[in-house]
């Protein structure tokens, strides 16, 4: 006997993208045991951390949350970090570039035009020290297929070598929803083993994400919306100013109207021009929208393969 | 405003199996750019790198915004496969009408690729081929939709492409349609059943260059009365609505709060793979034997009254039981439970480089449960070549698939593939290597 009609007339789409997320997120849970969850307080791993409680909703999470923090943050996004740390009782671990630089694993890129350089790249030897301190074996990451070309060739529990790295021409096959999170790991702190990096939320779109932030009543951090800043435009992009960002000689600072699509350092995340002040709104922009969300990364248009080959260094 | 309640179709998964010469970038490119799920800045720096290269110099092409673009830059994610011009891996992609979303996983056509897409089959409820109207059916045609069957596609949308090039002649479309029906009647992948046992087989004259019945019926064939591509994308069944039949819950992880206020607590958290489960119900539990009652079900603090396939839930039962990662709750009185075997026979697709030979000692994955195992005998391969099965076979070769019997070190409750998908089917994981180097489909 087959039928066509769900047995229940609420099930939609993103009822299928919630079940598939929450099984990779307990096997993960179930494969190994010293995984984490990768956090940056973006609108994808608040998503990823509410699915992960549902997964093992009345007990806490067996994992910890960590924050790979550049330390060029939206103050908004941190305070938002904290304020949801507190209430759901979960640990988090933050390790940040700056410490990386105190223990001599990376150098801050030299100014260019008054500008503090981004520490984009600077996260990946955070990141790896970090996976080396707490040996962990797995790390939950929020990245979508749909964002960017590389990653749509990303396997769902991908492997990483002993120094972090992807191979993406050398991948497991992954078949069915049978994830293979065999590797071998490291045996004492600092002798880093492999480790998967879990993407949960693979199949999920931008819209996706932001009908689900709707029908869940998800909180996202204030700079997700409609705002007033002060911005200059620079390489035709809307950057918002900072301590970390002053405007440069010549540039002119305006203060508009502007929301953020992604949460980034703020050194390299730019942001739209946007009247949506809550989430149905930016739905609403989204699907009339021409320009994908990493367009608005300015880290990603350096080259064809940008994405690509940070990835294969340990990128998120 | 579009909402996500608008989407009433939910979620389709399929799979292009194709080359780039059938048309098939611009088929997807088509999709995707109707659907408007490519944006401005993604197509500008395809055409921008179409230029940097001197144009276009496959047919996977098409037109966007007034400029020539290679779409097939799009899908190729990977520096090494637009530098060689060709699909290597699986490529997902994302597109949605306001029906239906859809997941399209565009798989690579060579032979020597076919384990990418088996991998892109396992998840898909619908393959689309495309054939080239001037071609014909071809050896790829046979290969590709006696590979979608074995994985379990239940609907195969064959798409004679390029009609445009044919004068749109109904006499060619019908006589390729023929000609695929009558391969399909008689190939048997497995040995057993025919393709067209297995899975439903619509036929769709189509342009991808054009246009013509992919997103909209055309004009120019009148001939042809049925619906355009997507429009029956829109309304074919998918694999979340088989509900159906036997319930399968393959315990995945036990949740045990052990804290002051669910001090008590024991959950079962699992997918379920089949079938329907509602609170008052009498479960086994495979291959242990208990029985029990289902006292809750919940998904995070939603309590349900019922769970059904695909739905990741938690069950609690009546009685304090002891039941661990690996185990499946199925129905007390399920009339086909499923078998609890130390020996399975199954349809491998062998994919790594060193050939699979009998007596080899390799770690089996199946839902939630990882065993030890011994690779007993290699009874059949089919050669997909000329899809021949050959009984005399001493060892599997890198995507080949043939019939092996592999010895388990435990006995595990499983289905039959084509009973059950999500409980028949299992993945092999080289023990030297860790690597995933087979996927078989159980019998």
């Amino acid at each position: 006997m087959t039928t066509s009609a769900h047995p229940s007339a609420n099930w939609t789409h993103l009822r299928s993208l919630e079940a598939e997320s929450i099984h990779i997120i307990r096997e993960v849970a179930a494969q190994f045991e010293r995984p984490a969850l990768l956090f940056s307080g973006g609108k994808d791993s608040i998503v990823m951390l509410h699915l992960a409680r549902k997964a093992f909703w009345p007990a806490k999470l067996p994992f910890p949350i960590v924050h790979i923090d550049t330390g060029h943050n939206f103050p908004e996004v941190i305070q938002y970090r904290d304020d949801l740390v507190k209430e759901i009782g979960e640990r988090l671990i933050v390790r940040t570039v700056d410490q990386a630089i105190a223990k001599g694993l990376v150098h801050e890129e030299p100014a260019v035009g008054g500008a503090t350089p981004s520490r984009n790249l600077a996260q990946i030897p955070t990141l790896l020290d970090a996976i080396a301190e707490f040996r962990f074996d797995a790390l939950f990451g929020g990245a979508r297929r749909d964002e960017e070309r590389a990653r749509a060739k990303e396997r769902i529990f991908s492997f990483r070598n002993d120094l972090g790295q992807w191979d993406p021409r050398n991948q497991r096959p992954e078949l069915w929803n049978l994830y293979n999170g065999r590797i071998r790991r490291g045996t004492v702190a600092g002798d880093g083993g492999e480790h998967i990096r879990a993407f949960p939320l693979s199949n999920w779109t931008e819209l996706d994400v932001w009908e689900y932030i709707v029908v869940e009543k998800i909180p996202v951090p204030s700079i997700y919306f409609s705002h007033q800043r002060d911005i200059v435009i620079r390489a035709e992009r809307i950057c918002p100013t900072s301590d970390f960002f002053p405007a440069r000689a010549g540039e002119r600072v305006e203060r508009r109207t502007v929301r953020f699509r992604t949460v980034g350092d703020m050194t390299c995340t730019a942001g739209v021009e946007s009247p949506a002040s809550n989430p149905m709104e930016i739905i609403a922009e989204t699907m009339a929208c021409r320009t994908s969300e990493r367009g608005a990364r300015l880290d990603d248009t350096f080259s064809d393969a940008a994405m690509e080959d940070r990835k294969k260094e340990g990128y998120f | 405003m579009m909402s996500s309640s608008q989407h009433a179709g939910g979620l389709l998964r399929l799979i292009t199996c194709g080359s780039v010469d059938d048309g098939k970038s611009t088929l997807i490119g088509r999709l995707l750019h109707d659907s408007k799920a490519i944006h401005d800045d993604q197509l500008e720096a395809v055409r921008k790198t179409t230029a940097a290269r001197g144009g276009i110099g496959g047919a996977g092409s098409a037109s966007g915004a007034g400029q020539e673009v290679d779409l097939a830059l799009l899908t190729d994610g990977l520096r090494a496969e637009r530098e060689q011009g060709i699909t290597i891996d699986v490529a997902y992609r994302y597109f949605a009408t306001p029906v239906r979303k859809f997941i399209l996983a565009d798989t690579p056509g060579h032979v020597q690729y076919t384990r990418n897409m088996v991998t892109g089959a396992s998840t898909a409820d619908v393959a689309v081929i495309l054939i080239d109207a001037r071609q014909g059916v071809v050896e790829q045609t046979r290969r590709h939709a006696c590979i979608a069957v074995l994985l379990g596609v239940s609907h195969l949308i064959v798409c004679v492409n390029k009609m445009d090039l044919v004068d749109y002649s109904q006499a060619r479309f019908e006589e390729i349609r023929d000609d695929f029906e009558r391969f399909a009647s008689t190939a048997r992948p497995d040995g057993d059943t025919p393709v067209a046992n297995r899975a439903q087989v619509r036929f769709f004259p189509i342009s991808a260059l054009k246009g013509d019945n992919v997103v909209e019926r055309t004009d120019v064939m009148p001939w042809y009365t049925g619906p355009a591509l997507l429009e029956f994308l829109e309304a074919v069944p998918d694999r979340d609505s088989r509900h159906s039949g036997s319930a399968r819950f393959p315990v995945q992880y036990v949740i045990r709060p052990q804290s002051k206020d669910h001090h008590d607590y024991r959950g079962y958290a699992g997918q379920m793979a089949a079938g329907a489960f509602r609170i008052g119900d009498e479960v086994e539990v495979r291959p242990s034997g208990y029985r029990s009652r289902i006292t809750r079900i919940h998904v995070g603090e939603e309590q349900l009254t019922e769970c059904f396939a695909p739905q990741s839930v938690a069950i609690e039962l009546a009685d304090d039981i002891d039941i661990s990662r690996g185990e499946m709750i199925v129905r007390a009185d399920d009339v086909q439970p499923p078998r609890e075997a130390r020996e399975i026979t199954a349809t491998v697709v062998w994919m790594a480089p060193q050939p699979l030979v009998p007596g080899k000692r390799v770690t089996v994955q199946f839902a939630a449960k990882t065993v030890a195992a011994v690779v007993k005998e290699i009874a059949q391969r089919l050669d997909i070549q000329t899809l021949e099965q050959h009984d005399q076979v001493t060892q599997l070769g890198l995507n080949e698939i043939g019939r092996v019997v592999i010895k388990l070190a435990a006995p595990v409750a499983a289905d039959g593939y084509a009973q059950c998908r999500g409980t028949g089917c299992c993945i092999i994981i080289d023990d030297q290597t860790n690597n995933t180097v087979g996927a078989g489909m159980i019998h």
